[in-house]
């Protein structure tokens, strides 16, 4: 088949799909943990009582996931509605309300896409949507991730096909206009990668897509893989013509089980239609792509260990150069790309590199896509220009912090990245301007702290993470992180000294110099950020003896406010694993302090109405 | 805890590597689908890898242990994991950690004596949204807290004895609390 007949078949099939009623499931990782499937099954058997033939259509990640499971119900001729946290209670309603009714029950609705219904949100005009700009997330949540067909039908492996027209050099070219920048965190110029490895000597050549994304905090890559998996593949054949390789990997963690099954479906369905292996559309281009599974190694996201691991050795990064453009996977010259990044290409080989060049920044061009988590309202998965400011991030997109406190901070790009404080809300988020303010891009994860968290303590708990996670060939980074973390939690647990901070700068400094590769170079930028912008927290901790988040165990007590206590009610006594909590003469609780081993259980029973237990700092503010 | 006899071990194992070439590439893809078969990577599995591969037997160890995904010791048939990603940390994954390891009465990295539980920590399951969670299986528990945790216990309590009668040896007490 030649790709004007794909494409025909595919698009028949799409538009026998919008006559029919459909109603699409958002079921990607988040969307299953909150019930999806549940969903899924309960429309199935609703419309199989009442004989429907209304089709349910598993989708990917819409990116609202805190109003997961979503549901769109679309209509031919009518308005099409989104639900948000659909339970299966509510599934009948919907059937019988607008499935086969007429009634949209705008009232349990988030907003309609189209306008035309008053009272109801027009998805499009929420604060949300007029800053967001989505383009390698544009399929997410409206197609079927396991149906190659969605995909070609809303334009997919048109930039392939216009691609295998072009040489190598207009590739490049072209992508090297585009100003696109290697979404991995780092920023690589991408058209420069590529032209690199083109001219590398040495056959045969290998195109790795790195989806490892072992930054705890981010999901953007696996959201993607979920939800859209031949964007990244077509963007990997896209690659492999314009370097000539003949082989690709794609590497992605085995903790992501369902991005791991849609690549292989996505792969063998592209596969089936020609689109990839001997001879891909008659173009003479011969291409494979392959699954390594990550075993978990946050160290794996560095390209000389990634390659050391799908090789099928310890993931230890090397010397370089040789680069991996020259040397990579076997000594072959290798391109390796994140997922975003590939996903980017298609669009640009098919609309241009002139027009990808209008969106962003001056040196960073198109969109950044954050998995936005933490203390905001509305937490998901985020595309946005180049140039948006957090501000503009966490107020209008993520809706501000929830529960009323307090905003502190915001963490992002892991634990290379860094916290940045309210004063620095006005930052616009691109490449530079982030490495500028002591932190970086990384893969794309954002999380809100309010003044409920402790910077110490964030700083300690990324330290754990990276002296863990550390694969323990260079000293500095083995023990350097090692020795931080101890001052860490010295501090955390009240034994610190005021002198332990300039040692906290003085093995930072060491310990990024010391350091082969990116992990040890950027493993101590939550504790130095940490220390510029919230030092008076240390100094509580150190001098106070205090935690002011009422975090850190070893600084906090509890205590039952005698005044809230209701005589009668005895919910914490109950939960207490330690049987701490007893009742003086007056009936009113009281904590053992010797015998508190601060698990909160106390605090989180006591009804809402009383809200008696609190924390204090230091732990001796708890006597009375 | 049950060991499993060599030869069904050496059977099984035959049957996986019968479906693998014997280049060094393979040894991860192997070393994966023997821990999905067993639970974990048995000594003897792992010799036997090596022989299979000619590679020293050190190096297959080597590998194993650098890895966070395997375990040398068996698995319980509810691996509990624990999130503690950044989002599930800040929103309290610790605690929710300290609640399993207090009502199954192990610490993390163990599995009870009846092999029914066992209790991990994992790095980020990328489920950031519904901070903080617990993977049980397959499953994704989301939004726990320390007081849910007995719930969830109780809930895969009810679901074995939905499943199955009551094991011969009469082992279940690790699930009480």
């Amino acid at each position: 088949m030649n790709f004007a007949e794909i494409y025909h078949q595919a698009i028949s099939q799409w538009e026998a799909l919008q006559q029919k009623t459909r109603i699409l499931v958002g079921a990607a990782t988040c969307g299953r943990a909150a019930g999806a499937l549940d969903v899924v099954r309960a429309f199935e058997s609703e419309l199989a009582k009442r004989g429907s033939d209304a089709l349910v259509i598993p989708v990917g990640c819409m990116g609202l996931c805190y109003a997961e499971p979503l549901v769109v119900i679309m209509k031919p001729g009518e308005f099409s509605v989104c639900y948000g946290k659909v339970t299966t209670e509510a599934v009948r309603r919907l059937v019988d309300g607008y499935v086969l009714g007429d009634d949209p029950c705008l009232e349990i609705a988030l907003g309609t896409f189209e306008i035309g219904e008053e009272g109801a949100p027009f998805i499009p005009e929420l604060p949300r949507f007029e800053r967001e700009l989505r383009l390698i997330m544009r399929r997410c949540g409206h197609i079927n991730p396991e149906d190659i067909n969605h995909y070609i039908a809303t334009g997919g492996y048109k930039g392939l096909v216009k691609a295998l027209g072009m040489s190598s050099d207009d590739i490049i070219a072209e992508v090297n206009v585009s100003g696109l920048r290697g979404r991995g965190g780092a920023g690589f110029p991408t058209g420069r990668k590529w032209e690199l490895c083109y001219q590398a000597l040495g056959r045969p050549k290998y195109v790795i897509c790195n989806a490892d994304e072992g930054d705890p905090g981010a999901f953007a890559d696996r959201a993607l893989l979920e939800s859209d998996p031949h964007s990244v593949v077509e963007g990997m054949i896209i690659a492999a013509h314009a370097i000539s390789a003949s082989l690709g990997y794609i590497y992605v963690r085995s903790e992501y089980p369902l991005a791991v099954k849609h690549c292989k479906i996505a792969l063998e369905q592209a596969e089936a239609l020609g689109l990839l292996g001997k001879d891909i559309l008659g173009s003479g281009l011969s291409f494979r792509i392959e699954i390594a599974q990550g075993a978990g190694a946050f160290v794996c996201g560095e390209s000389s260990a990634l390659m050391y691991a799908i090789e099928g050795r310890r993931g230890m990064p090397r010397v370089r150069p040789p680069h991996s453009i020259e040397s990579g996977l076997w000594q072959k010259p290798t391109l390796l790309n994140n997922v975003k990044t590939l996903a980017s290409v298609p669009l640009i080989i098919d609309r241009g590199a002139q027009w990808y060049a209008t969106i962003g920044t001056a040196g960073s061009k198109g969109t950044a896509l954050f998995a936005l988590a933490g203390k905001v309202a509305y937490t998901g998965l985020v595309e946005v220009p180049m140039g948006t400011t957090l501000r503009q991030l966490v107020d209008d997109v993520g809706g501000g912090v929830s529960g009323g406190k307090q905003f502190k901070a915001v963490q992002i790009g892991g634990p290379s990245g860094g916290c940045l404080p309210e004063s620095l809300l006005d930052t616009p988020v691109d490449f530079d301007s982030l490495r500028e303010a002591g932190s970086m891009m990384g893969s794309g994860g954002m999380i809100v702290l309010d003044e409920d968290n402790c910077m110490v303590d964030a700083a300690h708990y990324f330290l754990d993470f990276i002296q863990k996670e550390s694969c323990g060939k260079c000293t500095m980074c083995r023990l350097g992180t090692k020795h931080l973390l101890e001052i860490l939690s010295d501090i955390t647990s009240g034994k610190g000294n005021i002198e332990d901070l300039d040692l906290l700068f003085e093995l930072s400094e060491g310990i990024r110099e010391g350091s082969l590769c990116g992990l040890g170079k950027t493993a101590t930028n939550p504790v130095l950020t940490t220390l510029r912008y919230f030092r008076s927290e240390y100094e509580a901790h150190i001098l106070e003896r205090r935690c002011p988040a009422l975090v850190c165990k070893e600084l906090i007590a509890y205590l039952i406010l005698p005044e809230k206590c209701d005589k009668g009610c005895e919910h914490c006594m109950l939960v207490c694993p330690a049987e701490a909590i007893y009742r003086d003469e007056k009936r009113i609780k009281v904590i053992d302090q010797t015998k508190c081993t601060k698990c909160g259980s106390c605090e989180e029973v006591c009804p809402p109405e009383y809200n008696a237990v609190v924390k204090v700092s230091p732990p001796s503010s708890a006597k009375r | 805890m049950k060991r499993l006899a060599s030869k069904e071990l050496i059977d099984k194992l035959r049957t996986i590597l019968a479906h693998h070439g014997r280049e060094r590439v393979e040894l991860i893809p192997i070393l994966q689908e023997v821990q999905q078969e067993f639970g974990y990577l048995p000594r003897e599995a792992m010799l036997e890898i090596a022989n299979f591969l000619e590679v020293p037997s050190s190096s297959v160890y080597g590998t194993a242990t650098f890895y966070n995904e395997f375990r040398l010791t068996p698995i319980g048939r509810h691996p509990v994991r624990v999130c503690l990603g950044t989002a599930c940390h800040m929103r309290g994954g610790k605690r929710v950690l300290e609640a399993f390891e207090r009502e199954v009465g192990i610490r993390v990295g163990e599995i009870t004596g009846d092999g029914e539980v066992s209790l991990d920590r994992v790095a980020c399951v990328g489920c950031c949204v519904m901070a903080p969670v617990v993977v049980i299986g397959e499953d994704i528990h989301p939004r726990m807290t320390p007081f849910k945790v007995e719930e969830v216990l109780v809930e895969l309590k009810q679901k074995d004895g939905s499943q199955q009668s009551p094991s011969p040896e009469g082992v279940s007490g690790s699930l009480s609390t």
